[in-house]
Order: structure tokens, then C-alpha cells, then sequence
């Protein structure tokens, strides 16, 4: 078992290696000079060459890559290429802000869902069931700017309740802090949600399927003790890695969600720095979105290799 | 006409062969559809009609600037021109034609791309799964590691790297979901190059693509489309997303992902504007889902359903 974790965390670290690679490449191809850009309608060709050579851009990309590489590894993300600020510290804050969405966001729809999925899962076929099998099916299958434009319909203009842009500054008391919250949240939540909540019951459905299952009900065990007793345990994995899956879903969820409520997140931060042709801002922002699914892919990974006896007590 | 040249007729007609003959050949499975796969199948056909015939059915040109006023509600007639069923969109375009303009470009242009990843994933998914060796190594690492990004986040960088152009986004779209069809495709024919079928036929001395096409697809069909389904929803939900960035399909084409994005200060005018093209994702989109149930119900799941009864 603890080769396979080590095999898998191996795996991992490799990934990311790949994606850094392919996050450098790919930043680097963007078009337009940063220099040209920073520098503006004052440029000459002087101070053009001044300015790549202090931030390093007139090295070859190789030498760029290890630096950037090496600098990162060493916790120094670098300095805005627009701005001139550490990005360290452009980050901080919306890195909090983002993850302070993300938290409250697992804290509430995970357990609801498993709840749901297991309720579903439960009484199959009837109109619980029916109901929530349809209502998820039909919330995955819209894109989040679906759910948030109608939230705002809602909500914001015809119920007047919550405003519809989430502006955090900081110093806000809770009750603001959670108005200005509420928007994003309840956006974010429905979407994870649906998800996990079909993926619980799939998951339960099929452990339903197997011989062991089939011998508990030939020889006559109530239903709901089949569930509670004999399926539920056996979920328990497949459940872990659905939850951890569906945090690693929330990063790409963020990237919409926050750029229609114009909440201050690191999805935001990073859209503009896609707009400003900020280099490093966009490579050490998707370093972090992408880190962060990696790590969660590897704990949805490790969690299935742990629930499985088999796997956990090889002959 | 002697029985056998009419025996010989019928095989004609019905595209028979030898091959369905044979006492190990699939059987011959009805499918039915639940009345919500037929809202689906009704739905998805309405859609596809519209990326044929969109712009002849439509009552204004996607770009004509011709109503009164901008964020008109539905139904209002302008003078001379006609009535705006869904109202106007912010710079006085009538939101019926974009709408029916635009499902070329979003189902249009993600059908192409899912095609394209289809395409690519199961050669290579296939090829990797018959050949092994460094051949599937290599590409399996790539794969994952693109697998391993999210998907908008990955659209996003070469989006912008590259610009942003039909090209360029049917491309990415192709490439991003060709990945999790190479992976399908590869678990699958790994887990048919070890049934005796497949064992048999390479006894009676089959070429690889004999079997692959042959022995392999055919057990793989049902499947596949259902995939395929699935592929399609997630396509068109990355289109619209990026376009909803303002990074996928560019101004002026229509394309329901932007027309959202760029009617939605209308919301706070009270115009329906920005509802209407989220409206037609989600029919589309949740119609395919509707049919995928409906079909992969169909197998398996049966120890379920008999304990209701």
C-alpha cells in the first residue's frame, strides 16, 4: 500500500513539473513586449533594452524557465511586470479572499450533498429521487454564468435581498462580509453540489450492484439496513474521492464565479493579469490553481488506494 | 424468381453480412426512450435544424441594428421591421435572430471540435492500448499531464497565447477533450485485447485493424455515443465559458456564452436579455443529458430497480 501512495505522490510531483513547463511555455508565447507595454509612449530603444535586461527577458527562454523555476521553489514569486509590487504580496490577500470562498463553500455543500446523495441513493425511483436526479442532472449540465445570472435575477433585482457585485475591502463587519459573500457562495455551492450529490449516488448505486448485495437481499435484509450496514462503508472511499474531486472542480468554478461578481479573488487577479500582460502574475497564479487541483487529484487518488482493502492489504 | 436469388435480395436490402450470423453476434437491441429522452431526442433535433437552417428562419440578420431602443421587452414591434419576440439586446439587436444565428457558432462549432477530439482520442487511445511499449508510455505522461490542469484554466493560457480565432478555439476544445477520450479509449481496448474473441482472432491470423475494427468498435459502439453525448455538453460548456471570458467566439457573431456576458447589465434594467441565451445552452445541454440517461439506464442498474418493486 505505501508504494503505491509514495508511486502515486511520485506521479504527482512529476505532473506538476509537466505543468509548470506548460504554464511557462505557454505565458511566454503570449502575445505583446511587456517591456513595450510597461514602458509606453515613453520607450526609446535605450530604455527598452534596459528594461529586459534588469528583468531578465533578453535571456534565452531555457534560462528563464530554470530561474523562474528556481525562484519559485524558493517561495520568491517575483515582481509584477505592470505594477512593479511583489507579487507575493498582490497575492496574499485575494489568495485569502479566495480561499475563504472555497472553505465555505466545502464546509456547507459537503455534507448536504452526501446527505442528498445518500437520501437518493436510498429510494431509488421514487419522487425524491426523481426529483433530485433531474434538478442536479439539470444544474450540471448548465454553465455556472447560467446559475449566477439567474441567482442575480432573483436575488438582486427582482427580490432586492443581496447586491449583485461581491465588494470586499476588508473592513467590513461579519454581517456585510457575508452579504457581499452571499452571491458567489450560493452560485458556487448549488454547482458543487449537484455534482457531488449524483456522483454519491452513483457511487452507493453501484456498490448496490455487487454479489455481496444481491446474497444480503436474497437472504432478506431490510433495505435501509442494506444501505446503512453493508453499502455505506464501502462508499466511504468513492465518497472521499468524489468530495476531493469536486474541491478540485471548485478551481475552475472560482474563475467564472468571481469574475461575475467582480469578487476580489485570485481568479480575478489573474483574468486581469491576462488583460495586462503581467507574465509572472498569470505563471505564479496558475501555478497555484493548477498546484492546487494537482494536490487534490493525488488526495482523491490516495484516499480511493486507502478505502480499498484490497489495495490497503495486498497479498 | 427461384428462393435463392430472393434470399440473396433481402441480405441485399437489410446491409446483411456473415458476419451478423454468426451464433456469437450482438443481439439486435430496441432502444426506448423514457418521455424525457423524447423531450431530449425533440430538443436536440430543434437545435441541430437551427445550426442548418438558423439564418434563413431567422426574421432579422445577427448584426442588424434596427430596433427602437436597446433592453426591449418581448414582444415589442418596431415600426417597419417587426416584432422582437425576445425583446432587444443591448445595442438594439433583436435577441430571437442572434439566438437562432448563434447556434451555428456554439453547437456548430463544439460539434466539430468533439468530433475532432473523437477522432484523435480513440486513434490514439486505441494505437496505445494494441502497441504498449514507449509508444503508450509517452503519450499516456502527456495526457495526463493535461488531464491534470482544469480545463478553463488550460483553455484560458492558450486562448490567449494564440488569440483568439474559430481555428484556434475548435483546436483547443478538440485537444483539452481528446485527453479524456484517449483515456477511455485506451482502458477499453486494453480490456478487449485480453477477451478470447480478440485471442481467437489473432490465432486465425487477423490483422490489428481487422480486430480493431471488426471485433473491437462494435462492442464499444454503445458506449462511445454515450461518451460522446457527454463530451458534446462539456464542449459546449467551454465554448460558452471562455466566450462568456470574452475570450472564445469574438463580436460581432453571435454566440449564446457572449451574448450573456454582454447583456448582463440588462438584468438590472429588468430585461430578460441575458436569460434568453442561457436559456438555450441549458435546453440543449440538459436535453443530450436527458437522452445519455435515458440510454445508459438502460444498462445496468438493474439490482436497483428491482428492489422498489
Amino acid at each position: 500500500m505505501q508504494r503505491m501512495v509514495i508511486q502515486r505522490i511520485w506521479i504527482g510531483l512529476a505532473t506538476l513539473w509537466v505543468v509548470s513547463v506548460m504554464v511557462f511555455i505557454m505565458t511566454a508565447a503570449l502575445p505583446g513586449d511587456v517591456a513595450a507595454i510597461v514602458l509606453g509612449q515613453s520607450a526609446t530603444p535605450e530604455s527598452l533594452a534596459a528594461y529586459r535586461a534588469e528583468r531578465g527577458l533578453d535571456q534565452p527562454l531555457v534560462f528563464q524557465y530554470f530561474g523562474w523555476l528556481g525562484s519559485l521553489m524558493t517561495g520568491d514569486l517575483g515582481i509584477s511586470k505592470a505594477g512593479g509590487a511583489t507579487i507575493s504580496s498582490l497575492i496574499a490577500g485575494r489568495l485569502y479572499n479566495t480561499m475563504l470562498l472555497a472553505a465555505i463553500v466545502a464546509v456547507i455543500s459537503v455534507p448536504v450533498s452526501v446527505m442528498l446523495g445518500l437520501l437518493a441513493a436510498m429510494y431509488p425511483g421514487t419522487w425524491i429521487d426523481r426529483v433530485l436526479t433531474f434538478g442536479t442532472l439539470s444544474l450540471i449540465s448548465v454553465p455556472e454564468f447560467f446559475i449566477a445570472t439567474f441567482m442575480v435575477l432573483i436575488l438582486a433585482v427582482k427580490l432586492q435581498w443581496l447586491p449583485a457585485i461581491a465588494n470586499i475591502s476588508g473592513d467590513e463587519t461579519y454581517l456585510e462580509l457575508l452579504r457581499g459573500l452571499a452571491m458567489p457562495l450560493i452560485t458556487l455551492i448549488i454547482v458543487v453540489a449537484a455534482q457531488m450529490i449524483r456522483m454519491t449516488r452513483a457511487g452507493i448505486l453501484n456498490v448496490m450492484n455487487s454479489p455481496y448485495i444481491e446474497m444480503a437481499i436474497l437472504k432478506g435484509v431490510r433495505r435501509n439496513r442494506i444501505i446503512l450496514r453493508h453499502a455505506f462503508f464501502n462508499t466511504i472511499g468513492p465518497i472521499v474521492n468524489v468530495i476531493a474531486l469536486n474541491l478540485a472542480y471548485l478551481v475552475s468554478g472560482v474563475v467564472i464565479v468571481e469574475t461575475i461578481f467582480a469578487y476580489p479573488g485570485l481568479a480575478k487577479l489573474m483574468i486581469d493579469g491576462v488583460q495586462t500582460r503581467d507574465l509572472p502574475l498569470v505563471q505564479a497564479c496558475a501555478m497555484i490553481f493548477c498546484g492546487t487541483y494537482v494536490v487534490l487529484i493525488i488526495l482523491a487518488d490516495v484516499a480511493a488506494i486507502l478505502a480499498n482493502p484490497r489495495l490497503r492489504n495486498p497479498k | 424468381m427461384t428462393d435463392a436469388t430472393q434470399g440473396a435480395e433481402t441480405e441485399a436490402e437489410e446491409g446483411k453480412t456473415i458476419y451478423d450470423e454468426l451464433p456469437d453476434a450482438p443481439p439486435k437491441k430496441k432502444l426506448k426512450l423514457s418521455w424525457t429522452g423524447k423531450i431530449g431526442v425533440a430538443l436536440v433535433a430543434f437545435w441541430i435544424i437551427m445550426v442548418i437552417v438558423g439564418p434563413w428562419v431567422a426574421p432579422f440578420h445577427e448584426a442588424d441594428i434596427i430596433a427602437d431602443d436597446s433592453y426591449l421587452g418581448p414582444g415589442y414591434v418596431t415600426e417597419g421591421e417587426g416584432t422582437h419576440w425576445l425583446g432587444t439586446d443591448y445595442l438594439e439587436r433583436d435577441i430571437l435572430s442572434r439566438i437562432l444565428w448563434g447556434a451555428r457558432m456554439t453547437v456548430g462549432i463544439s460539434f466539430i471540435a468533439t468530433l475532432l477530439a473523437y477522432a484523435m482520442g480513440v486513434t490514439a487511445g486505441i494505437a496505445a492500448a494494441v502497441k504498449r511499449g514507449w509508444y503508450d508510455m509517452i503519450l499516456s505522461r502527456i495526457n495526463d499531464a493535461i488531464l491534470s490542469l482544469p480545463t478553463i484554466m488550460l483553455g484560458l493560457l492558450i486562448v490567449v497565447a494564440f488569440g483568439s480565432s474559430i481555428p484556434i478555439l475548435i483546436g483547443t476544445a478538440a485537444v483539452i477533450y481528446a485527453s479524456s477520450v484517449f483515456r477511455i479509449a485506451r482502458a477499453f481496448g486494453q480490456e478487449i485485447m485480453v477477451m478470447d474473441y480478440v485471442e481467437a482472432a489473432q490465432a486465425r491470423g487477423e490483422t490489428i485493424w481487422w480486430i480493431i475494427f471488426r471485433e473491437v468498435l462494435p462492442n464499444a459502439v454503445m458506449p462511445l455515443a454515450t461518451d460522446f453525448g457527454l463530451r458534446l455538453v462539456f464542449v459546449v460548456l467551454f465554448i460558452s465559458s471562455l466566450s462568456f471570458l470574452g475570450l472564445g467566439i469574438q463580436p460581432p457573431a453571435a454566440d449564446w456564452g457572449s451574448m450573456v456576458r454582454q447583456n448582463l447589465e440588462g438584468l438590472q434594467y429588468g430585461s430578460l436579455a441575458p436569460v434568453w441565451p442561457a436559456l438555450a445552452i441549458a435546453s440543449f445541454t440538459i436535453a443530450i443529458n436527458l437522452i445519455v440517461d435515458d440510454v445508459s439506464a438502460k444498462s445496468g442498474g438493474d439490482l436497483a430497480k428491482k428492489m422498489i418493486s
